[in-house]
């Protein structure tokens, strides 16, 4: 049953700052944040309030409109701040980590024996349920559907991602069990896609009760929308569930241990990062240290995430829920002359999906480049060039267009079910009128969400 | 660079919304980015950008009709001399100083005219809308004198230029909005507009007026036409070929517009178009395969000299080339589709011939096929997108 995909199109972005293979652990962080805008579409109720004291796994907000969807505090500490915005949107939960840090411990979690439901609301309330991912929309899964199939994508492609291969090696029965635990919640499959391209650790490679389908590509070969499309692709009506390897591995170490032990090793990556590398931390935890000493410069960006769908976050932010990777690239907002380094300059140091700079003869090059869009926001005026970059039987122009003037037909047709904004994220590289495609994508699927779902 | 970048920088609070120049801002705007790509960071979605922007692209497209441009000003003046003396067995390659100079001075105002008045409608357009200058007229304003006859009066360029880019263009929205090609809208304007200045034998070549009785400045394509009439021009095919040879043809030695006379310029042209990836192969090829097929198809039938014109020929002669380089791959008025691109490419090539030999009125028929395709462009794309809805659609079915 497993497949070997090969995918023609695509781009890999080679940037300057690849994580070197040397793990750190990280101190323990003076703050950490759980940021209901990391969850599209969560509308957060709040369960605790500024003051209380709170531990590692202890639920502090639900989603109004699901309570099924919960959210835990991944330290030991006390709720700081509750940061509000426009309208008292609530923006983050800050919460200030004791010293102590040893996590609460109730010991192995016997799921062999659970039904579905109960196994639903041990995840559920042991707040690990918003690692579960669904298409269509690309939000938290809906516990109450029931998914055809389980995507998970053991490996990423987007560029200076980590090494999933080196992240989660030895860690072979946290994953295993992780998923096991996801082979209960289907009656469908769970598909592991692998990266056709190298030999794949053992966590993956000998892991059982999955179909693995191998992926030979480009980026986004890596992204589990495009492994869906080529393998069991979403239509109307149906879900599929995602998870990231990394995450299924932290839903195994909850049943083994029975510990909501979140830490994670990301990659510190970039051309502005003096030393990138691969550190433990927690998700939600604050930068500030893992950066300290390391930038190479101040006008810098720091990303959590990876450059093409990561998240803008300053010096001293906090690393997303779901990200890997914390990318830091130069800041692009100078001026940049006609002839030399603009539009009309011989261009040894950009990197274009086009072949209208000479840097397009060497296929090994890497690329220092900086958040300068490099032009001014125009009309779609050249076509073909999105189409190179998006491995889907699914036209990327047209369904841009029916997003941006809010045809749900149109979008329904043109296959919205089966595409997330990070699937669209290559071709707002490439777009030649710099034109924000993931936002408009995004717009589109929430419009899909309120008016069809 | 520093001190423009100072200049920039000191007037931009000038231009600034709420000052006394707010309305001129995207004057400033077009210049300011013209010398410096602006300092624009990403604020949503992918942190990093494609180098490569409408600029560049539009830039590149202009750098590929320089050698049409070159060839196009020698070859004006070559005509020119011939029309003045009469004699049409000039050598061609000799006289080339007073050749340039004589072409430049035919070519040089029509492209400041083109400029000029494109511009300023689009500086009106860009401040009444408030938005800096879109790049599309840069290519436009270049393919505009490269598509006229060289003795075209230079008022009738401005207004064909303000027809095409205010019908062809603003009222749909501007650049990438835009239905049909603009620089073939001011042809096709000046076409139905000022025929007798469009078409004939008297417009091709400067400085007729001066001329000895007898001689006619027909182009090698009007002279073509002229077997489908009742007094063909040569005697038969053979006396066709004797005076305009495929070679004169491919290097451009034949009167015509200005830039589409020499299909090796058009072809190098072609080439910088398709390494750069900005020109569409799918296009090029199905539109120069159309032609060929047509020409072909036209031959089978036979009957008189033009139907048995060799189908390579039809290729060679006339706008044919130049429009399919140039004039069908404009990305906007194309069909966008990938397979749309081959049929429209295709249709494009055989209307371009069948309209040249079955319709005596019009002896360029590429215009006219190009306008009729961008037309049809969106339906094209209709049934290439509805034919992948239905395929993912039966996925539903089967599954």
């Amino acid at each position: 049953m497993s497949k070997t995909v090969k995918l023609r199109k695509g781009l890999d972005i080679r940037l300057v700052g690849v994580a070197n293979k040397v793990k750190t652990d990280s101190k323990v962080p003076s703050h950490v944040s759980v940021k209901p805008t990391d969850f599209h579409g969560t509308t957060p109720k709040m369960m605790v309030k500024e003051g209380d004291l709170v531990k590692a796994g202890d639920i502090i907000f639900y989603n109004k409109y699901n309570d099924k969807i919960k959210f835990a505090t991944p330290v030991n500490g006390k709720v700081e701040e509750i940061v509000r915005g426009a309208k008292r949107k609530i923006l983050e939960v800050k919460i200030s980590c004791d010293s102590d840090q040893t996590l609460p411990t109730k010991g192995k979690v016997d799921y062999a024996s659970m039904s579905r439901e109960d196994l639903m609301s041990e995840i559920q309330n042991a707040g690990l349920w918003p690692f579960v991912k669904q298409r269509p929309l690309d939000i938290i899964a809906s516990p109450d559907n029931s998914p055809k199939a389980i995507f998970i994508s053991a490996f990423d492609s987007s560029p200076l991602a980590p090494d999933f291969d080196y992240v989660l090696h030895g860690k072979n029965e946290e994953f295993q069990t992780g998923l096991d635990v996801l082979q209960k919640l289907t009656d469908g499959k769970v598909n592991l896609g692998l990266n056709g391209k190298t030999l794949s650790d053992s966590t993956f490679s000998e892991a059982k009760g999955v179909v693995i389908n191998k992926f030979i590509g480009k980026h986004p070969a890596g992204n589990v929308g495009t492994q869906i499309h080529h393998i069991d692709p979403v239509n109307k009506g149906e879900f599929v569930w995602t998870l990231n390897a990394a995450d299924v591995a932290i839903i195994g170490r909850y049943f083994l241990k029975g510990s909501y032990d979140v830490k994670r090793t990301i990659a510190l990556t970039g051309s502005e990062v003096k030393d990138p590398h691969y550190v433990d931390v927690i998700p939600g935890a604050c930068v500030s240290n893992l950066l300290e000493g390391q930038l190479l410069s101040e006008n810098v960006r720091v990303i959590s995430g990876n450059v093409l769908t990561g998240d803008k976050i300053e010096k001293d932010g906090t690393l997303g829920f779901y990200h890997n990777q914390i990318t830091v690239i130069p800041e692009g907002n100078q001026l940049k002359f006609v002839l030399t380094k603009g539009w009309m300059g011989p261009g040894f140091d950009k990197f274009s999906n086009s072949r209208l700079f000479p840097t397009f003869l060497s296929k090994t090059k890497q690329f220092k480049l900086d958040t300068n869009t490099n032009g001014e926001e125009r009309a779609f005026v050249v076509t073909g060039e999105l189409e190179k970059v998006f491995p889907f039987d699914i036209l990327p122009m047209h369904l841009a267009k029916a997003a941006i003037t809010d045809d749900i037909d149109g979008m329904e047709n043109l296959g919205i079910y089966e595409v997330a904004p990070e699937d669209f994220a290559l071709c707002e590289y490439v777009c030649t009128s710099k034109i924000d495609i993931q936002d408009k994508i995004r717009t589109g699927l929430d419009l899909i969400a309120s008016e069809c779902m | 660079m520093k001190f423009l970048e100072n200049i920039v920088h000191k007037m931009e609070p000038k231009f600034a919304k709420g000052s006394k120049l707010e309305k001129w801002h995207p004057v400033f705007e077009s210049f300011s980015t013209l010398a410096f790509t602006p300092n624009i960071v990403t604020k949503k979605g992918s942190h990093i950008r494609d180098g490569v922007d409408l600029k560049r692209t539009m830039m590149t497209v202009i750098i590929a009709l320089i050698p049409c441009l070159l060839f196009g000003i020698y070859n004006a003046g070559h005509w020119e001399m011939v029309a003045e003396t009469g004699n049409r067995d000039l050598v061609f390659w000799a006289d080339q100083g007073a050749k340039i100079m004589a072409g430049l001075a035919i070519v040089l105002p029509l492209i400041v005219v083109s400029y000029g008045v494109g511009l300023t409608v689009e500086f009106i357009f860009g401040i009444i809308k408030g938005h800096s200058l879109h790049e599309g007229f840069l290519v436009s304003g270049m393919l505009i004198p490269l598509v006229m006859p060289a003795d075209v009066p230079l008022w009738m360029v401005a207004v064909a230029t303000v027809f095409a880019v205010v019908i062809g263009k603003e009222i749909f929205g501007g650049t990438g909005m835009n239905i049909v090609n603009v620089a073939l809208t001011a042809r096709a304007f000046l076409f139905f507009a000022y025929p007798t200045s469009m078409s004939g034998d008297k417009v091709w070549m400067a400085g007729q007026e001066a001329n000895v009785d007898g001689f006619t400045g027909s182009t090698a394509l009007g002279d073509l036409a002229s077997f489908m009439s009742d007094k063909p021009v040569f005697e038969n095919l053979d006396a066709y070929t004797n005076s305009y040879s495929f070679y004169d043809s491919m290097i451009g030695m034949i009167p015509g517009s200005i830039g589409e006379t020499s299909v090796i310029a058009i072809l190098i042209g072609a080439a910088i178009l398709l390494v750069t990836g900005v020109g569409s192969f799918r296009i090029m090829a199905s539109f120069f395969l159309g032609g060929y097929l047509m020409g072909l198809g036209l031959n089978a039938v036979g009957g008189n000299a033009f139907l048995d014109l060799p189908a390579h020929f039809h290729l060679a002669i006339g706008g044919f080339a130049f429009g399919a380089v140039f004039m069908a791959t404009d990305p906007v008025t194309a069909a966008q589709t990938a397979n749309g691109k081959i049929i429209y490419g295709l249709f494009g090539g055989i209307i371009a011939v069948l309209i040249r030999v079955l319709n005596p009125a019009y002896p360029e028929g590429v215009m006219l096929a190009i306008l009729f395709m961008n037309i049809m462009a969106p339906i094209i794309d209709h049934y290439v997108v509805q034919g992948n809805i239905k395929r993912r659609l039966k996925r539903l079915k089967t599954a």
